[in-house]
């Protein structure tokens, strides 16, 4: 049973404790970039000195990536509070939304696929 | 003399006001639109964050209830993004060997395409008449909402426009990305991930998760190599582009 908690809330700690360090990091010296992300280069960092840190934290961070859409629903429903702007400037908004994110799809996939190393098979 | 039980109408307003009725209606929400979205076979335009959000938005319209409340009760799934943030180095942390061998195609495509993202937005939203706080706010839309809402903030824009510009781009590039790199023959599934991670962020990523885990894996780093380049390079770039804009 203790083993059982623990396989949750251990992992749980350890991403909390990986994100403080971000955090305290990121506003200590006034770095740019946000504590989460360097919070997950930290991560990186402790898995390739600890491999057998991988599979400790595979379960409790597949279960959290798998329904990550679920995580932005809060952010997203605050489409309401801006209704009056939604209605002056709706088109251009979404316009600009839909064909930047296409631009940068295409951009990016196509940047990638040139450059992708030769002699790797590419369809898989 | 009191009545033994509450009326109906004060239970409702007693909950209405309490965080517990909002994170449960905002699981149960998701509940539903994921069930619909499996029922399709992940059909990418059945996009379980658009279906999850109006479903909400009309309870909430139809009970007069406002954004603040909704928020107090939604905040605990919303605060997940950080941790979840840092769970993306463990599927790439088995990528490594890969990481090593392209690191130049990665490089190249996070380059293009974090100016790309950004650029083409603003200026397409310039175009259509878009207002300056809009335009700052529409710039790190491809960035995942917390690190999209701090480089609003820092550009001129309205962090809580960004939030919502940044999951509209998630539902966006979910949905189409297949059709795009279908269209252009990009086959790879690390170049598939790699792109929609980056224009799509953690939506992108929740999608690719459920195409290949490959995919997923590198759409969970360029999501994080996309936050961290475009917050050194937006607040230099968006404000230099707008006032030439403008």
């Amino acid at each position: 049973m203790l083993a059982r908690v623990d396989a949750v809330i251990a992992p749980l700690a350890t991403l909390l404790a990986f994100q403080l360090a971000g955090e305290a990091l990121a506003y200590g010296f006034k770095l740019p970039i946000p504590g989460p992300v360097i919070g997950m280069a930290l991560l990186l960092a402790a898995l390739a000195l600890r491999p057998a840190l991988l599979d400790a934290l595979r379960p409790a961070s597949t279960a959290l990536l798998q329904h990550l859409s679920l995580l932005f629903v809060p952010a997203g429903v605050g489409v309401m509070v801006h209704g009056r702007r939604l209605a002056d400037e709706g088109v251009a908004i979404v316009v600009a939304l839909v064909l930047s994110t296409v631009l940068a799809l295409a951009a990016t996939a196509l940047t990638v696929h040139a450059l992708w190393p030769r002699n790797e098979d590419e369809t898989q | 003399m009191t009545p033994p039980l509450a009326p109906v109408k004060d239970v409702w307003v007693y909950l209405s006001a309490s965080p517990l009725l909002w994170l449960t209606l905002t699981l149960l929400a998701y509940l539903f639109a994921f069930a619909l979205y499996r029922r399709s076979r992940f059909n990418p335009l059945v996009n379980p964050v658009a279906i999850s959000i109006a479903l909400l938005v009309g309870v909430l319209a139809a009970t007069r209830s406002d954004y603040a409340t909704y928020f107090e009760g939604a905040q605990f799934v919303h605060f997940l993004l950080g941790p979840a943030t840092v769970a993306l180095a463990v599927p790439l942390a088995e990528q490594t060997a890969k990481l090593r061998r392209a690191w130049l195609a990665l490089t190249a495509g996070l380059a293009v395409g974090v100016v790309v993202a950004l650029v083409s937005a603003v200026v397409i939203a310039w175009l259509l008449g878009a207002s300056t706080a809009t335009l700052a706010s529409l710039a790190p839309k491809s960035v995942t909402t917390p690190v999209a809402m701090g480089i609003s903030e820092k550009i001129g824009g309205l962090p809580s426009l960004t939030a919502v510009s940044v999951v509209l781009t998630g539902i966006v590039g979910a949905a189409l990305g297949r059709f795009v790199f279908d269209a252009l023959r990009v086959r790879s599934w690390a170049a598939r991930g790699f792109a929609i991670g980056l224009a799509a962020h953690g939506q992108g990523v929740a999608r690719a998760f459920i195409v290949n885990q490959e995919a997923g894996a590198f759409a969970g780093l360029a999501m994080g190599l996309t936050a961290l380049v475009t917050a050194l390079v937006a607040p230099w770039l968006a404000p230099r582009l707008i006032a030439l804009l403008t």
